[in-house]
């Protein structure tokens, strides 16, 4: 009994590190769905394409894999920038996001998969850093380091944005762009460009995840797709577009896979975030802090 | 616009005077030219390669009747491809005895309910709930078959391929493409009557406009079920006789995102409004690959395909049929 109550623990307290790993890879669609209404189911392929960075960064230049990502932020940020601006072009200024914006997304998903095999092909791939083998060892519980830090990043990154939507000029225009496009408008701003902005933001948030993704685990090119449904369903549970929905989704449906892996293996983990979307579309469909 | 595309068609086709049942008539004679061609090759390379062209054909009609009709996507093709094959699986080893129809049947209906109960959840919401929702979908039905050890797990499952093909003699791969070319009529015959009928000027009605459209008394929920039960079910039957096909079906190739792709594609491709544009990209695009399959390698041919779709929904908004309709005009 005292068995089972100590893998119920340590199941709890690794799937709440769990939980802030998922907010770091979900912050950026809560931007771009939550906030910004653009569907872009291709993040995961983008937060894959920030696990590679980090890998090259670490094992051709031997930085440390976060150090690397934070090295091509900028990148992803004007990456960012010009998907959106052909997804503008192409499909919202013409009011067709559902079908074909979808399809888009969906294709460059596929594009940057095909594309990351070709480059990398499809053996794992992992980093070496201090942090990646080790525990921290507190006297009643170790907490390894592999989880510890992208939980923190994932925090971090999340208490930044947070604070930059809240406290300077252009974080609150997002937030107005979420909210009223139209009021925008009148008060002379371009929402465009403030979208624009925030996409690559986004994306900027990719590359960040894609570090703490390689670090929690060695990652290769189609485990992205894994992530899409989760990310989602965070987003989605969360209620879009408010961040302490989204951490809260997030470490709920981490330590639910973790309880889920631990008592019924963990092949079955996968299945659970679907259930939590399907659950949440059918009961709640605005989420737990939704509007 | 688009509706007025399908009536200025409907015209035409009245000129014409080509009723349903002629045009179901002509199909099974264009499928009967088809096969006989393939016959006389006589190789069954050909049978082998005209077996994936014509599955597409009906993977892409089958998404067309949901997707391109009512405009809602469904990104969760290998969920109902899949659910098809492994029904299959599951019949081969309880009731082996069974024709292939009637598993495809069995197939198709488990696919149709499974559509049916995601739309019910789903597609009383925004439509991207509904895509999200089949995304995760495929990952969910894949882990449930993962887990499950009588139809092979992880480890996949072993079909034997009977040795000849009942009814008509030669090959049994003669017989997967006579079936396939079965379904490919059933299911253009199905797409095209309903974009003549109420049904589809209901879905294009909820397509176009789906508030208005519950405004003037479409009934928006069941029709687009409808068009869920009917898009997976074909999707099912599609997949069912791929266990024959490969004969060795794990969870990893019955689950391929390349379905998905290429059944998204296809319509994109050849233009959504119709049900020729899914017959146009089926044979250009599962044509080209099927090339590129043997000249190059099959990685770069999945790319093509991403890059195609990518380049057509940017560029060529209603497909290769919209830009002959474009040109006529």
């Amino acid at each position: 009994m005292t068995g089972s109550l100590d893998l119920l623990v340590n199941a709890i307290i690794s799937g709440l590190l769990l939980g802030g790993f998922y907010a770091a890879v979900s912050v950026g669609v809560a931007i771009s769905f939550g906030m910004l209404d653009v569907v872009n189911i291709a993040h995961p392929a983008f937060i894959l394409l920030g696990s590679y960075a980090a890998f090259i960064g670490n094992t051709v230049f031997g930085i440390d894999p976060i150090l690397a990502t934070i090295i091509v932020l900028p990148a992803f940020y004007l990456l960012g920038l010009l998907v959106y601006q052909v997804y503008y072009v192409a499909f919202e200024r013409r009011d067709d996001q559902s079908l074909r914006g979808l399809s888009f997304f969906f294709g460059i998903l596929f594009v940057a998969e095909v594309g990351l095999i070709l480059t990398f092909g499809v053996d794992y791939r992992s980093v070496q850093a201090w942090y990646v083998s080790g525990n921290l060892n507190l006297h009643f519980i170790e907490l390894p380091w592999r989880l510890l830090v992208p939980f923190l990043l994932g925090l971090a990154m999340v208490a930044v944005l947070q604070l930059f939507l809240s406290r300077t000029f252009l974080g609150r225009a997002i937030q107005a762009v979420a909210q009223d496009q139209q009021a925008l408008r009148l008060m002379a701003a371009n929402p465009t460009r403030i979208k624009r902005i925030a996409f690559g933001l986004s994306f900027a948030t990719a590359a960040l995840g894609g570090a703490a993704l390689i670090i929690i685990q060695p990652v290769e090119p189609s485990i992205g797709r894994e992530y899409i449904g989760r990310i989602f369903a965070i987003c989605v549970l969360g209620g879009l577009g408010s961040f302490p929905g989204m951490v809260i989704a997030a470490v709920t449906l981490g330590i639910v896979e973790n309880i889920t892996a631990t008592f019924f293996g963990p092949s079955w983990a996968p299945a659970v975030s679907f259930g939590v979307l399907l659950i949440t579309l059918a009961v709640r469909p605005s989420g737990i802090l939704g509007r | 616009m688009v509706s007025s595309v399908v009536k200025e068609e409907e015209e035409r086709e009245g000129i014409r005077g080509l009723g349903h049942l002629a045009f179901i008539a002509a199909l099974v004679a264009a499928a009967a030219v088809i096969f006989g061609i393939a016959r006389l090759i006589g190789n069954s390379y050909a049978f082998f390669a005209a077996y994936v062209v014509v599955q597409y054909i009906v993977l892409g009609s089958a998404w067309n009747i949901l997707g391109g009709y009512t405009g809602y996507v469904n990104f969760g093709i290998t969920a109902f491809f899949a659910i098809g094959a492994y029904s299959t699986v599951v019949l081969y080893k309880l009731t082996p005895w069974l024709p292939l129809p009637a598993m495809i049947v069995v197939g198709g209906a488990m696919a149709a309910l499974v559509g049916l109960g995601t739309g019910y959840l789903t597609l009383r919401l925004r439509g991207v709930f509904f895509s999200i929702a089949t995304l995760a979908l495929a990952v969910v039905v894949q882990t449930l078959i993962t887990n499950w050890d009588f139809v092979g797990g992880a480890r996949g499952a072993y079909v034997l391929r009977p040795k000849l093909a009942p009814l008509i003699g030669g090959d049994y791969v003669e017989y997967l493409f006579l079936v396939m070319l079965g379904l490919c009529v059933a299911v253009l015959a199905t797409a095209r009557a309903i974009e003549r009928s109420a049904l589809g000027y209901g879905f294009a009605a909820i397509r176009d406009d789906e508030a208005a459209a519950e405004a003037s008394g479409v009934p928006t929920l069941r029709l687009k079920l409808v068009a869920t039960a009917l898009s997976g079910g074909f999707m099912g039957m599609a997949g069912a006789p791929l266990p024959y096909y490969v004969t060795y079906l794990d969870p990893a190739s019955g689950f391929s995102l390349n379905y998905a792709v290429n059944a998204i594609a296809m319509p994109l491709i050849g233009g959504t409004a119709s049900w020729v544009g899914p017959v146009i990209g089926g044979i250009l695009v599962g044509g080209l690959q099927e090339y590129i399959r043997v000249t190059i390698s099959s990685a770069v041919n999945v790319l093509v395909v991403g890059v195609l779709m990518v380049a057509f929904v940017i560029l060529a908004p209603q497909g290769i049929v919209g830009l002959f309709q474009r040109k006529r005009r």
